[in-house]
C-alpha cells in the first residue's frame, strides 16, 4: 500500500519537475503509438471498407481472419517483425531492430486488424437505404465509400480509441524489437517493467499512473470528437 | 412507339416470390404518373427498377431511349444522375441540413456560390430555413421528408421518383409536400412517377394514374377514367376504399 502511495505522490512530483527523463520517455511513447496508429488507420480505414462492401470470393474467409487477428498477442507481433529485422532475417539489411522505427513497425502490425476489424463491423452497420440514397443522388464508387465513411465515423474514431489504447499499453513487443534502451527506445510501459525488476516499484508505479494519464487525456480528446457527432 | 419511359414485359422475382408480373407501361415526357394499389403491390420495386437500384429478372426498361438492363458503372452513373429518388422513408446524412440538401450539387461539382443560392433558394421552398445550420438527424419526419424532396429536386433531375413522399405524415406536412411538388411541376415541367396509397393524392396530382395489385398492372389510365369510369372490378373496388388488404 505505502508503495502505491509513493508511487502516486511520485508521479505529481515527476510531472510538475518537469524531469527531462521521464518526458523524453513519455514523447517517445506518443510518437511510436502515434505514428503506427495513424499509418494503420491510413492503410487499414480504406481497406475494412472495400472488404465490407465488396462481395468477392474468400470474402468471409478473410473477415474472420482479420477478427482473430484481433487478438494477436503483441508479442507475437513483435516477434514477427523482429524476424524479419534480425540479422539473419529478410530486412537485416535496413538495420532497424532496436530503433523507435521497428517499435513502429510492431505496434503497426498489431493496430491494422483491430482499426480493420472495427472499420468493418462498422461499415456493415450502415443502413442500406444510406447507400440506395447515396447512389440514387449520384454518388460514384469513391462518393460512395466517403459517405459511407462520413456516416460510420463514430465507429471510426471507436477504432482508433481501441488500437491507440492497446499500443501505448503494450509491451512485449516493443521490449522485443526496441531492446528498452535508456534515451533511445525506453517507454513508459517498458520504464515500468524495468523499474519493477529492479525493485524500485514507487517509481515504476509513478511511470505507470504517467501513461494513464496520457491515454486518458488522449482518448479524452477523441470521445469529445465523437460525442460531438452523436449530440 | 417509343415512350420517354418504356416498360416492356417486366418482372422481378425475389427468393420465393414474384414482386412484379410482367409490366408493360409507358410514361410520357413531362407526364406525371401515379401509381396506385395496396402496400405489396410491387410499387417500390418498380420504382427501385427503374432507378436502377435493382436489376430486373425478366423484361426491359428504356429511358429517353437508353436500355436500362445490363449498363456498365459509367453509364448506370449516367442515368442515375437524371433520375431523382425520394424514398418513402427518408434517409438523412450525418451532416447539416445545408450539406445534405447540397450533397448532390457538390458531387456534381458545382461552384460553392452557386451551392449556397440554390441551397438557400430550396430551403425556402419546403419552409426549412431556419433550420438550415441543424443537425439533419434531429429533424421531425415531416421535416426529413422535405428535406429528401428538395436534395433530390435540387439537381434537377429530368425523371423524378416520389415513393409515398407523404406516408405517415400529418395533414400540414402533407400539403407542404404536395405544394412543392406541384411547384416542381409547374416550374421545372419534369416527369414524375409518384407512388401512393392515398388515393386523393394520385387523383390530386398525377395526368395518369396505374393500378396495381399482386405485382401486376391491373389497369392504366387517365386519371378521370380510373376514378370516375374504371374498366376493372378490382379497380372499381380499390378506388371505392372497399378493397380489404
Amino acid at each position: 500500500m505505502n508503495s502505491i502511495t509513493e508511487g502516486l505522490w511520485k508521479a505529481i512530483e515527476l510531472l510538475l519537475r518537469l524531469d527531462p527523463e521521464v518526458f523524453g520517455i513519455m514523447f517517445l511513447s506518443l510518437r511510436v503509438s502515434g505514428t503506427a496508429v495513424f499509418l494503420a488507420a491510413l492503410l487499414a480505414i480504406p481497406l475494412g471498407a472495400f472488404i465490407a462492401l465488396r462481395e468477392f470470393k474468400g470474402n468471409h474467409l478473410i473477415i474472420n481472419i482479420i477478427y482473430t487477428l484481433m487478438g494477436l498477442p503483441p508479442v507475437v507481433a513483435g516477434l514477427f517483425v523482429y524476424l524479419l529485422l534480425s540479422s539473419s532475417g529478410p530486412l537485416a539489411p535496413l538495420s532497424l531492430l532496436f530503433t523507435p522505427t521497428a517499435m513502429i513497425f510492431a505496434q503497426f502490425i498489431m493496430a491494422v486488424p483491430i482499426v480493420m476489424g472495427i472499420t468493418i463491423s462498422a461499415v456493415k452497420a450502415v443502413p442500406k437505404d444510406v447507400v440506395d440514397t447515396a447512389i440514387s443522388l449520384g454518388a460514384n464508387r469513391r462518393q460512395l465509400v466517403l459517405v459511407i465513411l462520413s456516416e460510420t465515423r463514430i465507429g471510426l474514431i471507436a477504432a482508433i480509441i481501441t488500437s491507440f489504447g492497446a499500443a501505448i499499453s503494450e509491451v512485449g513487443a516493443i521490449m522485443l524489437v526496441g531492446g528498452n534502451i535508456r534515451f533511445f527506445t525506453r517507454v513508459l510501459t517498458g520504464s515500468v517493467v524495468l523499474y519493477t525488476r529492479m525493485g524500485e516499484y514507487g517509481m515504476a508505479i509513478a511511470l505507470g499512473v504517467i501513461l494513464l494519464i496520457l491515454a486518458f487525456i488522449i482518448n479524452s480528446v477523441l470521445t469529445y470528437i465523437q460525442m460531438r457527432d452523436t449530440t | 412507339m417509343t415512350h420517354y419511359l418504356d416498360i416492356k414485359g417486366l418482372s422481378k422475382r425475389y427468393i420465393d416470390s414474384w414482386a412484379l408480373r410482367n409490366i408493360d407501361l409507358g410514361v410520357e415526357k413531362k407526364e406525371v404518373f401515379g401509381l396506385i394499389g395496396p402496400s405489396g403491390a410491387g410499387k417500390t420495386t418498380l420504382l427501385r427498377l427503374i432507378a436502377t437500384l435493382e436489376q430486373p429478372s425478366e423484361g426491359t426498361i428504356q429511358f429517353d431511349g437508353i436500355a436500362l438492363n445490363g449498363l456498365s458503372e459509367k453509364g448506370a452513373l449516367m442515368i442515375r444522375r437524371r433520375i431523382g429518388f425520394v424514398f418513402q422513408n427518408p434517409i438523412v446524412f450525418k451532416r447539416s441540413v445545408f450539406e445534405n440538401v447540397a450533397y448532390g450539387l457538390r458531387i456534381r461539382g458545382e461552384r460553392e456560390v452557386s451551392i449556397r443560392k440554390r441551397v438557400k433558394a430550396a430551403l425556402e421552398l419546403v419552409g426549412l430555413s431556419e433550420l438550415e445550420s441543424r443537425k439533419a438527424t434531429t429533424l421531425s419526419g415531416g421535416e426529413a421528408q422535405r428535406l429528401a424532396l428538395i436534395r433530390t429536386t435540387i439537381v434537377e433531375p429530368e425523371l423524378l421518383l416520389l415513393d409515398e413522399p407523404t406516408a405517415n405524415l400529418d395533414p400540414a406536412n402533407v400539403a407542404l409536400i404536395e405544394k412543392a411538388i406541384s411547384e416542381i411541376v409547374k416550374s421545372q415541367g419534369k416527369t414524375i412517377i409518384i407512388a401512393t396509397h392515398n388515393m386523393f393524392q394520385a387523383e390530386r396530382l398525377a395526368d395518369r394514374v396505374g393500378f396495381f395489385l399482386n405485382g401486376k398492372l391491373i389497369e392504366a389510365s387517365e386519371t378521370n377514367n380510373i376514378f370516375k369510369r374504371p374498366k376493372d372490378e378490382r379497380t372499381r373496388s380499390f378506388v371505392r376504399g372497399e378493397m380489404i388488404y
